[in-house]
């Protein structure tokens, strides 16, 4: 009964959806108040709708209702309550419904916050959000429905792949969506603003908070899933270049422009056609991932039951939804005037470097990650693009954009001095110096570039805190004054430092990935196994039942000089319902450096294969994310997101003062 | 000038999407992989039969067209492959040559004592040896070899009705012409 | 395709156990095995599609590590051990695309986009900086005004 009123629930929010999309639009061209009032309780009521159906199946997954298919093939009734939930959205269809729910969950945030927004504006990004809500929810009900049922329900269900059955990636999924989704809200402004041929400093007000709160979650979203990776494996990888990764990084990366460049839209006027442009990439690229996970056309990891029925409808949404977009972008956005003119040198410069240096690289990782099929689809040869070309393509790239990012700050609007710039500098490449020389001489005749690597996120983070002092006049007016500043700066000035420190942070834990030390052998008990100044030693070997699974659980003892420092157990996990094996790592997260240790099959004569693993601030890559996450929550809560009521009139006076 | 570069975008993602609707083609699969080894001579190898007598080796296979199939008694689609392998020995009178992959004598013996051999001669390739030379990624894989020892086709995957008909019959045809 | 994707699968999760290279197999000279770990580190495994034989833990996988192994005691440079290996699985294996027509594309697209896109910068900041130096300057109650808005913003 639930699962039907789930059914119908759903149904009922594409007809509303239907609703939101067309009757908005219209009352916004013919200026009809009503017409356009309509765009929000529609929006409300399909948050409502979709939510229902969300409820509907999570309850089917909770109270194990084996009468319907897809519980069947994902859950179990042994399996614990979390991952009952999460395995709501570990398959296919659920994920497409997390996938609707966020965007009906985004719609009605951007109903219930948009009080001070223009009325046309507001019922045509609602309209828009609508649109992408009536192609995603027909495909649901037509490709992927969740809610069909079977006559004959088995006593028990195949259960959740063992390897998704853990805390990281039960949130993973979540997170990304709302990054992915989150963009949606950025290109309904980008669409709205071509429909009304106008874009000003209010747009880009109005825009930059939702692109932001996207890009936060897509960043933890990702260094999440790369988390899960490190910790999951047994060998400590924790970026493949996988096509799937590469999915959730390329609109991260175009996300990132994008709220770099809303700066400039709104600080300076300019750059508008280029930031509408970068709204409605980030976005088709969401979609786009969508496409390539979802349709088989490349292999992959981690890629879902492949269908083609499915393709062919995505490939129709991503025509409509971003076929349509561009086409309106080419004819409209040559009549946006540009305002502010700026030199080469200056912070608007700095931003659109960075802006060219992030493209381009989601440009080489889109071309890396779908050159195969390209070349296959035009019947060439089958290749493969792996870690390798990333590397010696993505990295390059990297190095300018960390140096912009420590420099560009420091730039004047509209005309910079770049030798007062690097004169300001002087104390991040001291740092710089400092840290490459100490790290050469520590590592010595080890990796260079690595070495260099760490310098550079040295400069990098310097940079950040030197145009913090530099806002705080610290050491040029008294302490006290200096304090006063540091309280009243502009949380968005917290936020910026945060993130380019945190980019930093992650920049040095990739750069030293070099450094970490692997040693594999078979250890029989009461053996000792030594790597980075710690002696492991295998004290004992137990078999111990958990909810689901039985586990070999192996006691580690570690010790650094003969003092003991952590005992570690790691295991190996046997899943009876998948016959399926996985091994969780016991890992001793330090600032400096984790050690990470698995255990692997045993010889049959008392000795067990351990992988042990020294990887000097690895952590360091999802701390930085976490800060880069930070600081735009901190950016987030700048009061001047929440005075936008007036701005567009101010900007409108600035239009007529230029009249 | 200025207004085509607008177009641009769309122009190029549709020029994406057509490559998209190419990779959607019906047939194609990703996962398929084509062999390195397609116009090359069989690379060699000498395998004791698992009747017993002579061995079978590439230089044994000369001067005929040849269809050498690997398979293994612990492979599941193998057996979904197997009831077509008879069809082809009995009906077609093919001469099926087996190479037992990765397995044990014992393990083929009872595999094909329960389900019928369809093959005239098979060697054993304990190790997989043999396999890696020709490049196996997947049991069942069969390969088609011309009368000069070139091997000219590969199919991964289990041999069903419609791609011995469409495909394995007319190359054989065509091949045994020649 | 769809029983055999299966049971690829199957056998996939099957081999999970097995994590990429087992003591057992590696070579005795240390020189001779970093040689071999660099070398399949470039090598993809065939059946579990992006993953390199180093990362690996299926069966097809191991094979190849051995293989690679073998002929590196064998006395085989490391192009000649890659060689026979491609030989046999073809360029797919190759986690590194090499550079040859068919993927000059790849290779040079990257340069391509960065220097098409810092040439189109240059010319649209020059031809702004242009108009805006062919307009009239404003007069100095707007730029008064011009300013103290500015002033506004940044604050």
């Amino acid at each position: 009964m639930i699962i039907e009123l789930g059914h119908f629930a759903l149904i009922l929010a594409l007809a509303v959806a239907l609703v939101q999309s067309v009757v908005p639009v219209i009352g916004a061209a013919r200026h009809d108040h009503a017409w356009m009032a309509v765009a929000r309780p529609a929006a409300l009521a399909q948050f409502l709708l979709v939510g229902l159906a969300m409820a509907a199946l999570t309850f089917a997954y909770v109270t194990s209702d084996f009468t319907v298919i897809n519980v069947i093939q994902n859950s179990h009734t042994d399996k614990p309550l979390l991952y009952k939930v999460s395995g709501v959205w570990g398959n296919h269809e659920g994920s497409m419904l997390l996938w609707v729910f966020i965007l009906a969950l985004c719609s009605a945030a951007v109903a219930i916050f948009s009080g001070n927004l223009p009325r046309e504006l507001r019922a045509r990004v609602l309209a828009v959000q609508g649109m992408i809500s009536v192609g995603f929810l027909l495909f649901i009900l037509f490709t992927s429905n969740p809610f069909l049922r079977t006559a004959n329900p088995p006593m028990n269900g195949h259960g959740l792949n063992p390897v998704l059955q853990d805390p990281g990636l039960a949130f993973h999924p979540p997170f990304l969506y709302l990054g992915y989704v989150g963009f949606s809200v950025s290109f309904a402004f980008a669409v709205a603003a071509l429909i009304e041929g106008r874009v000003d400093a209010a747009w880009a007000r109005w825009v930059r908070p939702w692109a932001l709160a996207s890009w936060c979650a897509l960043t933890v979203g990702i260094a999440l899933g790369s988390w899960w990776a490190y910790y999951t494996l047994g060998w400590g990888g924790w970026w493949f270049w996988d096509p799937v990764e590469n999915a959730s990084f390329m609109p991260w990366l175009v996300g990132t422009a994008l709220i770099h460049s809303a700066i400039v839209v709104e600080k300076r006027d300019t750059l508008k056609s280029w930031t509408i442009l970068l709204a409605i990439i980030t976005f088709s690229l969401s979609l786009v991932g969508t496409f390539l996970v979802r349709s088989g056309v490349l292999t992959s990891v981690h890629a879902f039951a492949v269908d083609p029925a499915r393709g062919t409808f995505i490939l129709l949404l991503l025509l409509v939804a971003i076929g349509g977009s561009l086409s309106l972008y080419a004819a409209r956005a040559p009549a946006l005037q540009s305002g502010g003119v700026f030199a080469p040198i200056s912070r608007e410069g700095a931003l659109v470097l960075n802006n060219v240096l992030l493209t381009s690289a989601a440009a080489t990782v889109f071309l890396g990650t779908l050159y195969p099929l390209f070349l296959d689809a035009v019947g060439g040869p089958k290749i493969t693009v792996g870690p390798p070309y990333f590397d010696t393509t993505f990295g390059p790239i990297m190095v300018p954009v960390l140096i912009a990012v420590a420099g560009g700050p420091l730039l004047a609007w509209k005309r910079g001095d770049l030798l007062g710039a690097m004169q300001r500098l002087w104390i991040a490449f001291a740092a710089a110096l400092l840290v490459g020389l100490g790290c050469l001489y520590a590592t010595y005749g080890g990796p260079v570039l690595a070495v260099l690597g760490l310098a550079l996120a040295a400069f990098t983070a310097m940079g950040a805190v030197v145009e913090w002092t530099d806002r705080v006049k610290l050491f040029r007016i008294p302490l006290g004054e200096s304090a006063r500043r540091a309280l009243h700066l502009p949380r968005s000035a917290y936020g910026m430092t945060l993130a380019h420190i945190g980019l930093a942070v992650s920049a040095a834990g990739i750069a030293a990935a070099a450094f970490s030390v692997e040693r594999i052998e078979v250890v029989k008990l009461g053996a000792t196994l030594d790597i980075g100044g710690y002696t492991m030693r295998l004290a004992k070997v137990d078999e111990i039942p958990g909810p689901n699974f039985v586990a070999e659980d192996a006691t580690v003892e570690v010790t650094r000089n003969g003092a003991l420092v952590w005992v570690a157990h790691p295991q190996r996990r046997f899943f009876e319902v998948q016959q399926q094996t996985t091994s969780l790592t016991a890992i001793r997260s330090g600032v400096f450096a984790d050690l990470y240790i698995a255990v692997g099959e045993s010889d049959g004569q008392g000795g067990w294969t351990i992988r042990a693993y020294h990887k000097p601030l690895i952590s360091w890559i999802w701390l930085g994310a976490l800060i880069m996450a930070g600081g735009g929550i901190v950016s987030l809560s700048d009061r001047r997101w929440r005075i936008g009521a007036a701005a567009r009139q101010r900007g409108a006076a600035v239009a007529q003062a230029a009249e | 000038m200025r207004k085509t570069l607008y177009l641009l975008p769309v122009l190029l993602f549709l020029v994406i999407a057509g490559y998209f609707a190419l990779g959607l083609q019906p047939g194609r699969d990703p996962h398929e992989l084509p062999s390195a080894l397609i116009d090359k001579p069989l690379p060699d190898f000498d395998l004791p039969a698992l009747a017993g007598g002579p061995n079978i080796s590439n230089a044994s296979l000369k001067g005929q067209v040849a269809v050498i199939n690997f398979f293994a008694s612990w492979c599941v689609p193998c057996k979904i492959e197997h009831p077509v392998l008879m069809r082809l020995a009995t009906k077609e009178k093919l001469p099926l040559i087996g190479i037992a992959y990765k397995d044990a004598v014992e393990d083929s013996q009872r595999e094909l004592a329960k389900g019928g051999d369809p093959y005239v001669r098979i060697g054993v390739d304990r190790k997989g040896a043999a396999g890696f030379d020709f490049g196996v990624y997947g049991v069942p894989e069969t390969y088609v070899v011309d009368k000069s020892g070139h091997i000219r086709k590969r199919f991964v995957g289990p041999l069903n009705a419609d791609t011995v008909e469409k495909e394995l019959l007319p190359l054989l045809r065509e091949l045994n012409r020649s | 395709m769809r029983p055999l994707l299966a049971a690829l699968a199957l056998a996939a999760s099957l081999a999970l156990p097995a994590m990429a290279v087992e003591p057992n197999e590696r070579l005795a000279d240390p020189v001779l095995e970093a040689r071999a770990r660099t070398l399949s580190k470039g090598l993809r495994c065939m059946v579990c599609q992006n993953e390199s034989i180093d990362e690996s833990g299926a069966d097809l996988a191991r094979d190849v590590r051995l293989k690679l192994r073998e002929r590196l005691t064998a006395g085989d440079s490391d192009a000649a051990a890659m060689q026979f290996i491609v030989a046999r699985y073809g360029k797919f294996v190759l986690l590194n695309p090499p550079v040859e027509p068919a993927t000059y594309v790849l290779w040079f697209s990257p340069v391509v986009i960065l220097g098409l896109a810092g040439t189109g910068i240059a010319l649209t900041i020059r031809r702004q900086r242009r108009a805006a130096a062919a307009a009239a300057p404003l007069d100095p109650a707007e730029q008064t005004r011009l300013a103290a808005l500015m002033q506004e913003s940044d604050s």
